[in-house]
Formats: C-alpha cells, structure tokens, sequence
C-alpha cells in the first residue's frame, strides 16, 4: 500500500485522538503497520535468538532450554536472620540469591563507626564488617550450586576477598563459584552516590577484580552493569539504555587501555535493568540493548569471541513505581514487569515485594513475588516460544527508534570526552534530575495516571501487617565487633595494613593482598579506610 | 521563647548585640523583606558595624568560588577569628521562588559556632548581590564576624555591585573557560584587587596566568599602588594534600588589607561603601513617599497612558509628581 | 504572618544517599515561590538546625528513604527544642512504612508526606501551617 494513502488513512481515521508519549519521550501510534517496519531487513537485523545481533535473546533455546535463574533477594541486618531467609528461599525454589548490604556497610563502614550509628542492619541489608559475618550469611548454602549476588560496589574489592577467602576455607575451588557482584561505580557517581574514592582509583579497583575474576572465578561475574538504580533516580527507559550501555563501553575501553585482551573479559560483563510498567517500551529496551552491545563489541572494539557480543541481564521489578497507597496494586504492577521482563528474555528476574516501597518484606509478600514468577513460568505462556513479540510492527519499530536515539546520546557523551568527563561536568546526573522533575510534573498535571496515587484514590489505609526490625541487633553487633577487634593479632594486622596501603600506591591486582587481609581479620571499613588513605575522596558538585 | 512572637524591636537588637544567632538571623529576614521595622533596628546597630574585614568573590559558576570559599573560612578560623558569608543565588523570574544552594559547599563548617552563613536569593534584584546585601553586612558586623565573605551571583558585566561593598575584591577565573577573555572584554580585571587563577592543575595554566600578568603589567595605573595579584590555587581536590595555593591566597588578601591600612586607602574604600548605601537609602525612602502618594490611586496609570498618548513625558512627569510629594 | 517569601530547609540526613526526592522536592517548592536551601546528603541533626536557626527558615523537611526514620526523628526534634525552634514546622516525606507514621507524629514531626504525594498536598500544608506553629 503506497505510503502516501497509510498517512492520510490515519490521519482521518485518528483525527480527535490525542498523542500519547511514553516514558522515554516518544510519541505512541494509535496503529502500527507494515510501513512502521519498512527497511528492517530480518536476517541481519532481527535474526535467531543466539546468534548475532542477538536481539530475539542472547542464547538459542533460551527458556525452552532452560527457564530464567529465579534471584530474589535475601537479606535481613543480622547475618543469622540473612541466612535464615536464604536458606527458605532456596528451600522455596530460588536458584540464586541477592544479598544487600545495609547502609553502613554500603558507604564502607564498620558498624561501630559514630557514623554508623542508628543505621546498622536497617532497610534490608546485611551489615557486613568481618569475614566471620560472611561465613554466617551462607552457612549451609552450598557455594558450587546456588549463584550468589553480591548487591555490592564500591566496596567490592572486599566483599571479593571474603567470598574468596571463605570457599577456601571450605575447601569449594574458585573455579566452580558462579554468581555477580554489582560493582559498577559509574552509575555510582551518576545516580546512587555511594562511591567512595575519584574515578581513577575506582577504575583500578575494578579492573583489578575484573582480570582477578577473569584468571581466578572464571564462572564469576565480577560487574553488573546497571540501569536499574538509574532509573529509579528519574532516568527514562532510554535513558537507562543509553547510559549504561555508554558506562558498559567505558569499562570495556579501560579494560582494554589497562592491556586486557577484549575476549578475556568481555563475556563476564553482565548488565542489570529495570523493568517498568511499560510491558512494550520494556521489550524494544532490552532487543534494542542486545542489539547495540552486539554490534559494538564486534564493530568498535573487534571482540571476535561470541560471548563478548552477548548482552546478559539481571532485570528487577521497578521499586520506584510501587505505591504506599493502596499496596496491593503493586501485585498487579510487579505482575506486569515480570511479563514483560520474561517477554524481553531476561536471564535473571526479581521480583519485589508489594511492601517493599517503604518496608522489607514479609514471609507472605516475599512469597507471592516468588509465586508471581512462577506463575509466569508455567502458567502464562510467555515462555513457550522465544521473543514471542518479534515480527510486531509496533515492537520492531519501537526497538529501531530506542537504537537511534540510544546512538546519538553516545555522540553527545563522545562529544564530551566520555563517560568520566560526563561525570565531572555533571551532565549525567543533570539529565536524571530534569527527567525525575518532568517525570514528577506529568502526575502533578495529571498528564500521567498512576492508579491510588492521582487517581482512583482512597481514604482508608490497607490493613497489612508489617515486619518489625529488631533493634537489639545493632547494640549486639557493636558489641561483637568491638570484642572482634580486641581478640585480633594486632601486629599482623598492621602488617597487612602496610601491606594494603602499599598495593595500593603501586599497580600491582590489589586482590591477593585483601584477601590476606580479611583472613587476618582486617574489618570491611579498615579496608577501605587505608584505601581512602591512599585513594583520596570523591565529593561531588550538586546538580539539580 | 518563641522569636517570632516577640517582635519586639529593641530585644532583637539587644539580642542580636548580645550575640544571639537567632535575632541576627530573623533581622536579616526582615531586611531581605523590606519590612519596615527593619530601618529602626539598622539605626541601632549601625554604631557597632564598620570594623570588619569584608572580601567580595565573583566569578563565574563553575569557577569554583564556593570551594575557595570553603578553604578561605577554615583559614580564617584557625587564625581565630569569626566568619560571616554571604551567598547569593538567583530568584526564577517566573515563580519567584529560589534554590539556594550554596552552603552545600561549606561542609567543613556545618556546625562550627564561630561561622555564620546566609543564603540570599536575588529577588529580581541586578547587579550581582541581593538588595538588602549592604545591610546584611552591617548585621554580620554588629555581630561580631571579624571577616565577611561575600559569594556574587555569577560574573558578568553587571556584577558591579561588589566592588562598593568590599574591600578586597577576588576575581575567580579558571583557564580555558574564556573567562580570562570575557574579563579582558568587560574590564573586570580593574576592579579586582586579587584574580585567582582556579583549577591550576588545568591545560593551559601556565599560559593563563602570563598572559593575565602581562595584561595587568601593561593595562594598570601606575600610580594606583597596588597591583592586582595572579594567585593560582587547586580548590577542590581529592585528597586534601592535593589542594594548593590557599595559604598564598590568604597571603595576599592579608597584603591588600595591609596596603589599604598602610596608605589609609581605607578610608576611602570605607567612604565609597557608606556612598553607596547612602544612595540605596535615599532612593529606597524617596521612592516609598511618592509610591505612597500615588499608590491606589490610579495616578501611576494616568501618567503611563498620558505618555503613550503623546500628551506628556517622562520628565515633566517627574517634576509633577515630586514637586508635589517632595515640595522640590 | 509578616514574612514575605516561605523559606525553606531540604536534607537528607544520615548515610543514606538517594537524593532523588529530595531534589525533586526542592525543585517543586521553589516552582510553588519558595526559597528553598538545600543542604544535600550526610547531614547531622546538629547541622541541620544550625542551618535552619542561620537562614532564618520556617520549615525543615527531611527525605528519609532508608529505613532511618524511626531513629534521626527523635534527634531532629530534640535538637530543634534546644535551639529554641518552636515555631519552626518540621516534615518529613520518603519512604516508610505507614503503621510508623502515628510514632513519627508522636515524637514530635509535624506532618509525614509518603512517597508519591503530590505537589499540591505538601505545598498547601506549608501555606497553611507556616507561623502558625507555637502560636497561640
């Protein structure tokens, strides 16, 4: 049909109906056609799932091999309540499990630090100050069977050297240990603020556990490469997309900088997204991501293995959507999330709790997220057959118009001098805060409905029980520390310290020294104390 | 006690005199809002103002003026002495309102008793400070700030106000940005007493700071007496060991104070200050007796159509109105 | 009530460094005509009245997102009585879990704004509440 007469159809039949914008910006078509998806050639540009560009999903048979790693997170402040709830979730079916730290050990503190205080063990993390704690949260799990996801970054480094030290102990080879840690500082300084030292030694750190990973945990993923947390600080899907595919290159081009051959790292990067409500913009978010990694891996930097080319993500529900008001919607929001996180070909999936806007979890809320994937898996049919949206003239052409606005957000950071520089102009975190402003105008001017919040309200609160937070615990935990401390051989301790301090100043894999140190009983925020030391610290410039 | 109930006058005078914060700050409140109260009370302490030392940064955003600032207080305190700041941020010219957000910067001194900081908002107000400025100083003198800083806005050609009020004037400037050009352009460079060079670990630096040299050498008034120092720091830096130039910085501010007390130049710094307040009082009282006269009445209108329509101008206008609210 | 503009206090306090709603806030207040200071992420309940007592301010408002409202709330309003700031209103807005709201109130915070309440409900309260507080 000649595309002249389409237009005019179109204008006449939708004549009277408003434009709908998605979240990314782009204005929604009351009808997608053949002429949406003109010049997509399918074998080069769409193709079979497994093989390159990877859009339809980055492994062949995908879920019909074999279903997404059901990864729900586990933690509780004290590391024996942690490995209580592990161990239920594993009982429960989770192939793999989350662990967070609290918000101590997040900003690299001991939990006897003044700094610390009246936050330890709180929001749903584990605090974490010594390899004994490490020991205690996985008690029982066996580490060559169950993935472990360390929510962890810029104290990485450490958290490593425990995990480390603590298969040794049991005598597990780290070259069975599968699992991820998040360790991914760029987003850090554009969104979640917990990075510690400048981006230059933060860099080392990570590319000192990248090639420790590479040669040590070859099964391990040392770096998640996340969009999830800028998300949930205001960045739009295509936003996310372009940003971390755009932090995922600068890590790769380091690597290589820092003489790493591209092959030998590149199939260890994964990436970490969110998961919106918008089922479809979700889809075209990730097809568009495989699509984009893909072609830059093999173009760009000329990685020649396969697995360097396949984008793998983690996905979670979207936090920041969930409401306080009338909390059982939530079911229904992370329901969709999910779906569309299955649809999109996820490798991993958690699913949040319809609490877990403002509480952790209870046992029941925690199950019916578990259920909720579960469901999806045998009941909804969305993983009976592969990319089962590919060939819709709206996915195709959504997930083509995500790639070209994705390509030139990378000329604009490229015209900026990359990523780092970015960061030290504060661009990034200006574009997340003007998108969280708009974002948060669209529901003031009721340009965006979200359901019991601008409309559809009620008065009466839900009637849901909530978990109670033991706050026994932190006094017992400084307690235990402080005993932890005395009982220590202090003079290796200071050796190790020297040691530490001295691996720093040099070039030298700062991973071998951390992990003699830990098992010397050198605490988390000792580490990153004489690491601060010699790294300095990061303050950055407030950006609205 | 609540202050806000107890407006009376006379206590917050004698409380702020006294050195209570608390009636300090809600004085400068009433300054910033032009209340009317705020007049009787600037008579009272007007006596006790005059003595400090008031230094003015200017430069552009991005120029790292509230960083030096950061170092510049700290400086200052362990010479034991007690610092007053003032920032100003822009109104939005459409809402009104502002964000200030300045004492971000200032960290170090969140809860240091002897610092004492005030975010101001322009309210609409040119010139690079905020209009009740002048007498927010005064205020911070009366209450015992041995040294006031001043942040300006920005920098542009319009951020003349400064120069009136301090008496060590810094230029911020950091290679590269073109700054150094624009201030070349706009003649900047004579007002300030000292330019900083920031961010010297920059490309270009070196480069910068001869040429803003050469520039000072050839364009100067020999017969002024002080020569503008090119003073090059790092700011901001991740390990405070990086930081650099800061005791040169405060050397030569201390030099310039010197120089003005040496020569009694002073005097006429202190005379060019008290000029322009002045000024801004004359102009703010007139104006309140002739808006008195015609506010409400329409008048103001009259006048503005009478003009449009050819009858009159804004001259004779002028003269009307002032012959008759000011017998002039 | 003789003020001319309602000036406000924005913090984050503690460790905890999601500052997303704390900027949008702040952005929001000043679109309302506000002035609002904004003292970001890490700060103490000392420094946060010492700021609220310098720039003269009618209201604190804190972001709490982590869990730690239950503990710095107690602080903040101990450290605003022994400044002496009794007129000053206090709020809160974040992330919480709605059965501790009746706790915040009763330890002294003013009113609790969960998350994703609206320009309006946050703004017509500190039109409304501003200079009333202590009043007698």
């Amino acid at each position: 049909m000649p595309q002249d007469k389409t237009a005019d159809t179109d204008r006449e039949r939708f004549a009277g109906v408003g434009p709908v914008k998605n979240l990314s910006g782009f204005e929604i078509k009351p009808l997608y056609g053949p002429e949406d998806i003109k010049g997509t050639e399918f074998e080069r540009d769409v193709g079979l799932p497994g093989q390159y560009p990877y859009v339809r999903g980055v492994y062949s048979t995908m879920y019909r091999g074999r279903p997404w790693t059901i990864r729900q997170l586990g933690s509780l402040g004290p590391p024996g309540e942690a490995n209580k709830r592990i161990r239920q979730l594993v009982d429960m079916g989770a192939t793999g499990i989350s662990i967070c730290l609290d918000m101590p050990t997040i900003m690299g503190r001991d939990s006897d630090d003044p700094l610390a205080e009246g936050e330890v063990g709180r929001c749903g993390g584990v605090a974490i100050d010594t390899l004994q704690d490490v020991r205690e949260v996985l008690a029982g799990i066996e580490l060559d069977k169950i993935s472990i996801n360390f929510v962890s970054n810029s104290q990485s480094s450490v958290i490593l050297a425990m995990f480390c030290a603590l298969a040794e102990e049991r005598g597990v080879p780290w070259d069975v240990l599968t699992g991820t840690m998040q360790n991914d500082v760029l987003k850090e300084y554009q969104a979640q603020k917990s990075y510690y030292f400048p981006p230059r030694p933060s860099m080392r750190l990570i590319l000192d556990t990248l090639s420790f990973c590479m040669r040590s945990l070859p099964r391990f993923n040392p770096i998640s490469i996340s969009g999830y947390h800028l998300a949930s600080a205001g960045a739009s899907p295509l936003q996310e997309l372009a940003f971390t595919l755009a932090n995922g290159f600068t890590y790769v081009e380091e690597g290589i900088n820092a003489g790493m051959p591209v092959d030998d790292f590149a199939p260890r990067l994964s990436f970490f997204f969110k998961a919106h409500n918008d089922v479809f913009e979700n889809v075209a978010k990730f097809r568009a991501a495989r699509r984009l990694w893909a072609r830059t891996m093999k173009g760009k930097f000329g990685a020649k293995n396969p697995s360097s080319w396949r984008l793998r993500v983690h996905t979670q529900t979207s936090g920041s959507s969930l409401t306080a008001q009338q909390m059982e919607n939530n079911i229904i929001r992370t329901t969709l999330q999910a779906f569309s996180a299955v649809m999109a070909g996820t490798q991993s999936l958690h699913t949040n709790a319809f609490d877990e806007a403002f509480s952790v979890p209870t046992p029941q809320s925690e199950r019916v997220a578990l259920r909720t994937q579960q469901i999806i898996l045998h009941e909804s049919g969305a993983a009976s057959t592969i990319d089962p949206l590919a060939g819709s003239y709206y996915i195709e052409a959504l997930t083509r118009q995500m790639e070209e606005a994705c390509e030139k957000y990378f000329q604009t950071i490229a015209d900026m001098g990359g990523v780092i520089a970015g960061i030290e102009k504060g661009y990034f975190q200006r574009e997340i805060a003007e998108s969280a402003f708009r974002y948060q105008q669209s529901l003031e001017q009721g340009e965006r409905i979200v359901v019991g919040l601008n409309q559809y309200t009620e008065e009466e609160e839900s009637e849901i029980r909530l978990r109670e937070l033991d706050s026994e615990f932190e006094r017992n935990k400084v307690a235990a520390l402080k005993k932890f401390k005395e009982d220590r051989d202090q003079d290796l301790l200071r050796a190790k310290g020297e040691e530490l301090r001295e691996v720093c100043k040099g070039s030298d894999n700062v991973m071998p020294a951390l992990i003699s140190a830990v098992k010397a009983g050198m605490t988390l925020g000792e580490a990153i104390g004489h690491m601060r030391e010699i790294f300095g610290v990061y303050r950055e410039q407030a950006v609205f | 006690m609540s202050i806000r109930k107890s407006l009376n006058p006379e206590e917050l005078v004698e409380k702020l005199l006294s050195g209570d914060r608390r009636a300090a700050a809600r004085l400068i409140t009433l300054i910033e809002d032009q209340s009317v109260q705020a007049n009787g009370m600037m008579k009272k302490i007007f006596p006790h103002t005059g003595r400090s030392t008031i230094i003015g940064l200017t430069g552009s955003g991005g120029s790292g003026k509230s960083t030096l600032i950061d170092h510049l207080i700290g400086r200052f305190r362990t010479m034991g002495k007690k610092v007053g700041v003032v920032a100003v941020d822009p109104s939005s010219p459409f809402s009104g309102g502002a964000l200030l957000g300045d004492r971000i910067r200032f960290q170090s001194h969140a809860t240091d008793d002897g610092v004492f900081i005030r975010s101001m908002a322009s309210r609409g107000y040119l010139g690079g400070l905020a209009r009740g400025t002048t007498d927010v100083v005064r205020v911070m003198e009366a209450m015992g700030n041995d040294v006031i800083l001043i942040e300006t806005l920005g920098a542009g050609q319009d951020e003349i106000d400064i120069i009136h009020l301090a008496q060590t004037c810094l230029l911020i400037l950091t290679p590269g940005m073109g700054d150094d050009i624009q201030a070349m352009k706009a003649g900047i460079m004579e007002i300030a007493d000292v330019i900083v060079l920031n961010k010297a670990d920059l490309d270009k630096a070196n480069l910068c700071q001869s040429s803003l040299e050469t520039i000072i050498h050839y364009g100067m008034d020999k017969k002024k007496g002080w020569i503008p120092r090119v003073v090059p720091t790092i700011a901001f830096a991740s390990k405070s060991t990086d930081i650099r130039g800061m005791e040169e910085l405060v050397q030569a501010i201390m030099d310039h104070q010197a120089y003005l007390h040496e020569t009694r130049k002073i005097d006429d710094v202190r005379n060019k200050r008290i000029e322009q307040e002045l000024g801004l009082v004359f102009k703010d009282e007139v104006e309140k007796v002739v808006f008195a006269g015609i506010k409400g009445t329409g008048k103001k209108r009259e006048y503005i159509e009478s003009i449009r329509a050819g009858k009159t101008d804004p001259y004779s206008v002028v003269k009307e109105v002032l012959s008759t609210f000011l017998r002039v | 009530m003789s003020k001319e503009k309602i000036k406000v206090v924005i913090s984050k306090v503690g460790l905890d460094g999601h500052d997303r709603g704390a900027k949008v806030v702040a952005s929001l207040l000043r679109e309302a005509g506000m002035e609002v200071v904004y003292l970001g992420m890490y700060q103490t309940p000392e420094s946060i009245i010492k700021a609220a007592i310098d720039e003269d301010v009618d209201v604190i408002g804190v972001s709490y997102l982590s869990g730690e409202h239950l503990v710095f709330t107690p602080l903040i309003v101990e450290e605003m009585k022994k400044k002496g700031l009794d007129d000053v209103l206090f709020v809160a807005g974040g992330s919480f879990p709605p059965e501790d709201i009746p706790a915040m109130k009763a330890m002294g915070i003013d009113e609790v704004f969960r998350g994703g309440s609206l320009t309006e409900g946050f703004v017509s309260y500190i039109q409304k509440h501003v200079g009333q507080k202590g009043a007698e």
